[in-house]
């Protein structure tokens, strides 16, 4: 299962941090941290995946954003890598050409479309055009 | 007043929202501290107003914030507010708020919260309860997972796909945190496995997926189940999770393994996504695995598949699928390494990669890679990383690699020991190596096992011993590893020291040892080693009766020695005090010309051999030893730091008189070790055993000596640096003999390296390929050396000699238990968090009585009590209530719409069944990506589509299994004339439409009697439609005034047909008007046409939905005063009993409560509101029956249909009577 979803960017500023296991805030910090440190060393030749502690970090690269998913040893890299890239998909549509500023001013959205395709640490919604359909009513709720 | 209002909203108007904050971090860089401060305290400000959209947005800053860093727990009762607005938007901030800082610390906040999320499960607005389960999901405590549990499990059946899917997912956290609940949840749970909806289906998948790789066992039973979904689906994200179930299976069931054998080859070979070939190769080798054992047979063509398909993705160019592919080939290799070795080169290539942790998982399969032939070379390309590493933790893994191959096995791939030493001597030389202890185990080891070696090993260790102080000369670090293979490298001289030549030497530089500089523990070594030496010399010495050089042997002993007895090391410094006063004793003995060599000797005499790495553990506990009770009675704090460094454990090497046990010790040394056992040592003075045993283990951890099991030494930290040797250089020229021309760093003459080693090889023998690797190898700090200064080159040059290999596993003690029990620590399943533990319950037990899922518990009504009047201490009064006219206000505009979405959604289930197949295709196509081939079938679309097609016949059934439909009702009489009679039924069957709309349709099932003679021919039906029911023309009636029959009545037979209707209100009661024309066919041939009217009836009981509430819920949702409510009295004299089982046998209600006089009752609205209902005794002849509800059409209805029903069974019951 996800432990828990990070995006970063390159100089570690936090644009998003979801959590599915209990940390406490000083340890989420530390993890934010580590999580940079480990991953931002790493190039296009090194794979996208890292063991940390006793998960493994399932990263990929847009630009200057790291989006990275935290999961257990035995999980399927590739499913996670391929949720990354389905979620990235997600927000470049829902945000048109999407660039770290929209992540930064609608930062509240971010956490939706999260849990739009996350619940529970697990991949919840896969289809792209039902995440947005959902993603277009909630937005005209508000 | 009104100025007030003005400027609160132009306060407002100033107020910072969200982007303004954010702006103003981005603008304040430098001082962001003290921006943030003031921001907060604006939002403190903003958090005591009134309004809740100020409150709404000074919390979404605070998500903002906390997204950064700052701690916004404080704030833990605003964001409750704010989940608790009615406004949606404000709602899902507080619960975003919520998740983000919600921890278990404040628990009592999250207690107070129950309720609130409670009435949000509870909703009638689809993404108020989607926003709480996500919440939960986050958030959920022990406390609120078992208080909760019963709504998110009554959301299982909700008629919405996206609130049963969140639900199911949510259920995982909540077996999580309240492990009881999984046993009565689990058939739920395991009925949504045939969910109609494929993401439902997923969802469950996932879970059980999840729960299934901690207790793999509970959930065998549904293997079939599997089957049926793997073979059925074509969602790849749902495929992999199922294989990846299948996957903890098979361990458990090679029957099963298999099964699945055919079906994984056939998705190996189709699939074109790598993520489920990945997950298919894995799983097919964990088959392999398992069947192995079981079955053995033939499965190379699996294998051959599976490693063919890794090697394409070892080849990739994508460094991805090479890490993965080595992964999976690491796994292969435990059971098939031959199948591996095809790919031996690909592998060896990986090891030049630039990735460190491909890299390392090629080291992983290098063992499986190594053969006789090829070891050295293998061996020597991996030194040559290792003086390239960069960073110690790759250093490491290579030089523990190293020592993994050569020993694998007890050192079955080695040919030539020789080379093997040679190995690790150069090993010790590596800077900042972690490995001086296993570098030490393994130089005993070989030794001890190969006796061939001893006299090539002894010589190389008594060079190392000489040369200590140059190899001490380094760091804090390099002093500790090489101060372990130093004590190895001492013990080996010390034991045998026959091959030792210059015994003088070793001696003396031993004496000599700068004590600053090295452990303790070396140094009691050391004093041991001089002992034996020293029995040598004097054996020798004596012999030859020359007294001079026995007192001078005996004078250079006894003034060298009294250092070592101010050592700080208790062991080292007791060791020397015994053997000073020994030797004094000695050195009388020989005043008087006594020879005392032959007596000396004895203490060391025997021989040595391997010991079983469980012998420990299996010295039998002599009868009658009690290890647990104290030898006498423990002081308190006596000498507690005295005793703790006192060793307690037993040595094999140190000298003692007679094996006697110490009764004190749990463990022993083996009975062969004991001929050189410890002194007998007084018991111990522990204030406790615990303590002692934990002690014992440090003592044990820390001593290299000790028969370790498997537990591996704790190793130092130590970093890398350079070594400096240019101290020592002085002293140490005038004592070697053989000259050395030009020194490096830690290069010592005689000493024979990995390079020298293989260099003097080929110029002995021409040997082909350790000749082009050292011509490739050769080091700058080599260069210099060419001179041979070997010693031992008697015996060193002949790799082509069959060492004789002492290979067995080792020495047991006599008397050991045969092997079953070392299995205890596989069966106790070792890294099993406690939270999957509590998951480990059998699941296809029937449940216990007392297993129910925690329902608050139920209040007691008084007696006599008007009907809902409810008791005052209410649960939580902070709680807000429900604003009912805002909900009512939605409902009636979703009904508004409702029958203009009609037509849209009348063809849609169909079409989009077949559609899907393609679509996905498409997206396949359409996203670009090295994986993304996941959301492709990897199945011919034709299959996909024969299996929509399927899906749609099969769909009736499906959901009517599903709980979403009605009770199947009774046959009624609708109406009848001379030539027949009509009885029909209605089934409500509530489904939700493509977009989460509800829709409502009905079954109507009529059965026509020929009551007469003859027979009825042309028959047809014509249904009047209204705008609340109409035909369902999807199910292909098109003229609704003219219905075809397809049958003709013969005389005295029954026909049925069934209409497919819809509904457009299901607040009321339906009636809808059917004619019947047809044609009577007398026996004489004249056909005369008559026709008969009947009304379809259909209670709005009917619409009702199954569900379930506690008590206290239902309370809660009565205490809501904005319920409209509707009683009717009915005449019954039937008993309470009875009336309740009419009730909730001909519709959906369930029973919440059941008193003496009163029963309530609980549904849900096809809109999923809820409805409750109160039926009480009044009198010996009435009943009353009260309906509450938000919508009062539907609460009048309900009440006429139940007092209509309980009516007609009164009268059916007297009938019956009568």
């Amino acid at each position: 299962m996800i432990r828990f979803i990070l995006i970063q960017n390159r100089a570690g500023k936090t644009r998003l941090a979801k959590w599915y296991m209990h940390f406490d805030d000083d340890e989420k910090q530390k993890l934010i941290e580590e999580v940079h440190a480990v991953v931002t060393v790493r190039d296009a030749r090194h794979t996208n995946f890292v063991e940390f502690r006793n998960f493994k970090i399932v990263y990929r690269r847009y630009a200057g954003l790291y989006f990275c998913i935290c999961v257990d040893i035995m999980d399927n890299n590739l499913y996670y890598l391929e949720a990354i890239h389905n979620f990235v998909e997600v927000l470049n549509e829902y945000f048109h050409n999407v660039c770290e500023l929209d992540l930064v001013f609608n930062f509240y959205k971010v956490y939706t479309v999260v849990d739009e395709m996350f619940l529970a640490g697990e991949v919840r919604e896969t289809s792209q055009t039902k995440v947005l359909k959902q993603l277009m009513t909630l937005t005209s709720l508000e | 007043m009104a100025l007030r209002k003005v400027r609160n909203n132009l306060d407002r108007l100033f107020d910072k929202n969200l982007t303004d904050l954010i702006r103003g971090i981005r603008n304040n860089k430098e001082n962001e501290a003290k921006y943030i401060a003031a921001c907060m305290e604006e939002i403190k400000a903003e958090l005591r107003q009134e309004s809740s959209f100020v409150k709404a947005n000074a919390v979404e800053k605070l998500a903002y914030l906390q997204m950064l860093g700052y701690d916004i727990s404080w704030a833990a009762f605003n964001i409750i507010e704010v989940m608790a607005s009615t406004r949606f938007n404000e709602k899902r901030i507080g619960y975003m708020a919520a998740t983000q800082c919600f921890t278990t610390d404040n628990d009592a906040l999250i207690m107070m919260t129950t309720n609130m999320i409670r009435k949000d499960l509870q909703s009638t607005n689809l993404y108020d309860v989607g926003t709480a389960l996500s919440g939960l999901a986050c958030f959920a405590t022990p406390d609120l997972a078992r208080d909760l549990v019963n709504d998110v499990v009554n959301l299982l059946s909700s008629s919405r796909v996206y609130v049963r899917k969140k639900a199911v997912l949510v259920l995982y956290k909540i077996f999580l945190k309240y492990p009881e609940s999984l046993r009565p949840t689990f058939p739920r749970l395991k009925d949504k496995l045939e969910d109609p909806d494929p993401g439902v289906q997923s969802a469950a998948v996932n879970v059980i997926c999840e729960l299934a790789r901690k207790n793999p066992r509970n959930y065998l039973f549904l293997e079939k189940m599997f089957f049926k979904l793997m073979n059925t689906s074509s969602n790849n994200w749902m495929l992999i999770k199922i294989i990846k179930l299948f996957g903890s299976l098979v361990p458990l069931e090679a029957k099963l393994g298999k099964k699945l054998l055919e079906p994984l080859t056939n998705l190996i070979n189709s699939t074109s996504a790598m993520s489920l070939l990945y997950e298919c190769i894995n799983t097919v080798i964990a088959v392999l695995i398992s069947i192995s054992s079981e079955f053995p047979g033939d499965f190379t063509a699996s294998i051959q598949l599976c490693v063919q398909k890794l090697g394409v993705l070892i080849e990739d160019s994508d460094q991805n699928l090479k890490y993965l592919g080595l992964l999976a080939m690491g796994r292969i290799l435990q059971t098939h390494p031959k199948a591996v070795q095809a790919h031996k080169d690909i592998v060896l290539r990986c090891l030049d990669d630039k990735d460190e942790s491909i890299r390392l998982r090629a080291l992983d399969l290098l063992y499986g890679m190594v053969s006789r032939k090829n070891i050295m070379e293998i061996v020597k390309k991996l030194m040559e990383h290792v003086d390239l590493a960069e960073g110690s933790f790759y250093r490491d893994e290579l030089l523990a690699k190293i020592i993994e191959i050569c020993s694998h096995n007890n050192y079955q791939y080695i040919n030539n020991f020789e080379w093997y030493i040679s190995v690790l001597v150069e090993m010790t030389k590596v800077e900042g190596s972690k490995h001086g202890v296993k570098i030490a185990e393994q130089i005993q080891d070989v030794t001890v096992r190969v006796q061939s070696i001893r006299h090539f090993s002894v010589s190389q260790m008594a060079l190392l011993v000489e040369n200590a102080h140059l190899l001490l000369s380094g760091n804090a670090a390099q002093r500790n590893n090489v101060s372990e293979v130093l004590l190895a490298a001492a013990w080996i001289c010390g034991e045998y020291s026959e091959h030792v030549r210059d015994v003088v030497g070793v001696l003396e530089s031993m004496l000599r040892i700068k004590m600053s500089l090295v452990p303790g523990a070396l140094l009691s070594i050391y004093i041991q080693t001089i002992t034996k030496l020293y029995s040598v010399l004097l054996t020798k010495h004596e012999k030859e009766n020359d007294w001079d050089a026995v007192e001078s042997l005996d004078n250079l002993i006894l003034s060298k020695l009294p250092e070592f007895e101010y050592t700080d090391h208790l062991e080292a410094q007791e060791r020397a005090c015994n053997l000073i006063q020994i030797l004094k004793f000695i050195e009388k003995q020989h005043a008087s010309r006594t020879k005392m060599g032959d007596a000396f000797a004895m203490l060391f005499e025997g021989e040595l051999n391997p010991v079983a790495a469980k012998a420990q553990k299996r010295v039998p506990v002599p009868e009658g030893l009690d290890l647990d009770a104290y030898i006498y009675e423990p002081e308190p704090d006596s000498e507690l730091s005295e005793s703790e460094s006192e060793p307690d454990v037993s040595f094999p090497t140190m000298t003692a008189q007679s094996p006697i046990y110490d009764a004190s010790e749990p463990s022993y040394p083996s009975p062969k070790q004991s001929k050189k056992s410890k002194k007998a040592e007084q018991a111990s003075q522990y204030v406790s055993t615990e303590e002692s045993r934990r002690q014992r283990q440090l003592d044990i951890d820390s001593n290299p000596y000790y028969v370790k099991s498997d537990k591996k030494a704790p190793t130092a930290t130590k970093k890398t640096s350079n070594v400096n040797s240019r101290g020592g250089m002085n002293r140490s020229e005038s004592l070697l003999t053989a000259a050395a021309e030009l020194q490096s760093p830690l290069e010592i003459p005689g000493v024979i390296g990995l390079d020298r080693y293989l260099k003097q090889q080929s110029s002995t023998m021409s040997w082909k390929t350790a000749k082009s690797e050292r011509e490739k190898s050769k080091k700058g700090k080599r260069k210099g050396k060419k001179k041979r200064t070997q010693s031992s080159s008697d015996e060193g040059g002949d790799p082509v000699v069959v060492h004789h290999v002492n290979r067995d596993d080792g020495e047991m003690p006599e008397g050991a238990i045969s092997t079953d029990e070392e299995n205890e620590g596989k069966n106790g399943r070792p890294g099993l968090s406690d939270e999957f533990k509590a998951l480990d319950m059998d699941l296809d037990m029937p449940l216990r009585a007392d297993e129910t899922l925690f329902v608050p518990q139920p209040y007691h009504r008084p007696e006599e009590v008007d009907l809902y009047t409810l008791p005052t201490s209410r649960p939580a009064q902070a709680v807000p209530t429900v604003q009912n006219g805002e909900k009512k206000v939605k409902k009636l505009k979703k009904k508004a719409k409702q029958p203009a979405e009609k037509p849209k959604k009348k063809t849609k289930p169909a079409v989009e069944k077949t559609e899907k197949p393609r679509k996905r295709i498409k997206s396949e196509k359409s996203v670009e990506l090295n994986y993304t081939s996941i959301s492709s079938t990897g199945k011919p679309s034709k299959e996909a589509a024969a299996n929509a097609a399927e899906l749609i016949v099969a769909e009736p059934a499906t959901t009517s299994a599903n709980g979403a439909v009605s009770h199947v009702s009774r046959l009624q009489s609708l109406g009848q004339n001379g030539d027949l009679s009509v009885f029909g039924k209605v089934d409500a069957v509530i489904t939700s439409g493509p977009d989460e709309t509800t829709e409502v349709k009905g079954v109507a099932l009529i059965k026509f009697k020929n009551r007469g003679n003859d027979v009825l021919r042309r028959l047809e039906l014509s249904v009047y439609e209204t705008d609340r029911i109409t035909l369902d023309t999807s199910a292909g009636v098109i003229d609704s005034t003219s219905i075809k029959l397809p049958f003709e009545l013969t005389p005295k037979s029954i026909n049925e047909h069934t209409l497919h209707l819809k509904f457009a209100a299901v607040d009321q009661s339906q009636k809808l008007k059917v004619t019947l024309m047809y044609c009577v066919e007398k026996a004489d041939g004249i056909a005369t046409e008559d026709q008969i009217n009947f009304n379809l009836t259909i209670p709005a009981i009917r619409f009702l939905v199954y569900a379930t509430i506690g008590a206290t819920s239902y309370a809660f949702i009565l205490a809501n005063d904005d319920l409209a409510c509707a009683s009717e009295k009915a005449a019954s004299t039937q008993p309470l009993k009875a009336v309740i089982d009419e009730i909730t046998g001909a519709s959906n209600f369930s029973v919440v409560e059941f008193h003496d006089s009163a029963v309530s009752l609980y549904a849900h609205s096809a809109t999923d509101a809820p409805v409750c209902v109160l039926v009480k005794k009044l009198d010996a002849e009435t009943y009353g029956v009260s309906v509450k509800c938000s919508d009062s059409e539907l609460a009048k209805s309900v009440s006429n249909d139940l007092k209509d029903l309980v009516e007609a069974h009164e009268e059916a019951q007297n009938g019956q009577l009568s």
